[in-house]
């Protein structure tokens, strides 16, 4: 398990659309048009895209996003407020959840 | 695919200079200071260092073959100890002089006066600094280095230098910190200036943002991640025919610190001279053969087209 995420498998993303190309191409022009510049700077976008592969975890993600927000100009600083938002998002959505323990708690409860 | 197969797959081969609007002379490797990206792989024990009869032969070339701007590199052109004489005799012939600094040369012994001569002589400074943070800074050029730049930008300021009152040209060198691409140069000059103002009080024109060349120290490094040929597939795959007409070599002409002739800086390092039957030498320069030469080209050269493109005076496209 050690070896299950690799650095070169980013790169071989590619052999995924071997099996249903036109799925694959589908998915590729929609990420590739997601990211152009929109009425987002292309620099909102790639914060954004890295914020997400924090949230949910993926090292290929975090690796492209990390290389991506340098490359737009940021630093660590700009990187890890970021991370902190996807962070206290998350846990805010654990927090809140508490609503529904509460409400369990009540249902259950003379 | 190589360099020139890539040339050739977009019609722009063989490449050619289309003038030579400038001169540019690394005056030697010495460096009081040993960056992790150096292309020249400078430092305080290299030796190389440009002569005076040299020198005068570069002068004699800049009248002769009429060109009006002289580009002075290194290493720190300050650790040359005729660089004053340089810079005044090509005044003397009217040319616009260009300094490539480091900036902290300015604090070190016998050097303090600099910055006033620099001014005395409408010297236009092209300064390093490769971020607008501390940390960033001193990751690659050594401890301390961010706070003397700072010192000698302020210093600068002082003088006129990047001020709107002053009149005298100090523009900034941003370069990536690791093996990623710069980012669009102008997103990053205006937060340079913003941050530069807001955390420092310092001012600058213009900022030029600049790829890591895969030569020098920056590809010791690359080697020693094992990232040398992901780096190299990147910038080739990151090809852009838009950055041909506006990359470096197709307006100047490099001189080493010993009067060889170079298309670039980078060829220079790499030990790549002016293709086979051009002059050698800068004392034998000849104006009508070489402003619309043939350039050496190799596989570094992806580093000055890839994206936006990357150019003495920072993005070509």
């Amino acid at each position: 398990m050690a070896e299950y995420y690799n650095d070169g498998d980013l790169d071989r993303f590619g052999e995924v659309g071997e099996h249903r190309p036109d799925l694959f191409k589908k998915f590729m022009e929609w990420y590739g048009a997601s990211l152009e510049p929109g009425v987002l700077s292309k620099r909102e976008k790639v914060l954004i895209g890295l914020a997400v592969a924090h949230a949910v975890q993926c090292p290929y993600c975090i690796d492209a996003y990390t290389k991506s927000c340098l490359e737009e100009g940021m630093n660590l600083d700009h990187i890890t407020e970021a991370v902190h938002v996807a962070s206290a998002i998350r846990g805010g959505a654990s927090l809140i959840h508490a609503i529904q323990a509460h409400n369990a708690v009540d249902k259950i409860s003379m | 695919m190589h360099f020139i197969e890539t040339l050739r797959k977009h019609g722009a081969y063989p490449l050619k200079a289309q003038s030579v609007e400038t001169l540019q002379v690394n005056v030697g490797y010495r460096c009081n200071m040993s960056c992790k990206h150096c292309h020249v792989q400078a430092g305080p024990l290299r030796e190389e260092t440009m002569a005076l009869e040299t020198m005068k032969a570069v002068l004699g070339t800049l009248k002769a073959a009429g060109i009006r701007t002289l580009d002075i590199t290194g290493g720190a052109p300050e650790c040359n100890p005729h660089l004053r004489f340089f810079i005044e005799k090509a005044k003397e012939i009217g040319c616009q002089v260009m300094v490539r600094s480091n900036l902290t040369i300015f604090l070190e012994d016998g050097m303090n006066d600099l910055p006033r001569f620099y001014k005395d002589h409408e010297v236009e400074l092209v300064a390093s600094l490769p971020y607008y943070l501390e940390e960033a800074v001193d990751r690659v050029r050594g401890e301390r280095t961010f706070e003397k730049s700072i010192s000698a930008l302020r210093t600068l300021n002082d003088l006129g230098f990047g001020v709107e009152r002053g009149g005298l040209k100090l523009d900034l060198v941003h370069n990536p910190q690791g093996m990623f691409f710069p980012p669009p140069q102008s997103t990053m000059e205006e937060e340079y200036r913003r941050e530069l103002e807001r955390r420092y009080g310092v001012f600058f024109n213009k900022l030029f943002t600049l790829t890591n060349m895969p030569i020098g120290r920056f590809r010791h490094f690359l080697t020693e991640k094992n990232q040398l040929e992901r780096y190299m597939e990147r910038l080739r795959n990151s090809f852009n025919a838009a950055t041909l007409d506006a990359i470096m070599c197709r307006h100047l002409i490099n001189v080493g610190w010993d009067g060889t002739l170079y298309d670039c800086d980078f060829n220079q390092m790499v030990n790549l001279p002016l293709l086979e039957n051009y002059p050698r030498t800068v004392q034998d320069f000849d104006r009508f053969v070489l402003f619309h030469r043939e350039i050496a080209c190799d596989d570094h050269c992806f580093g000055c087209t890839a994206g936006q493109g990357s150019s003495c005076k920072g993005a070509a496209a």
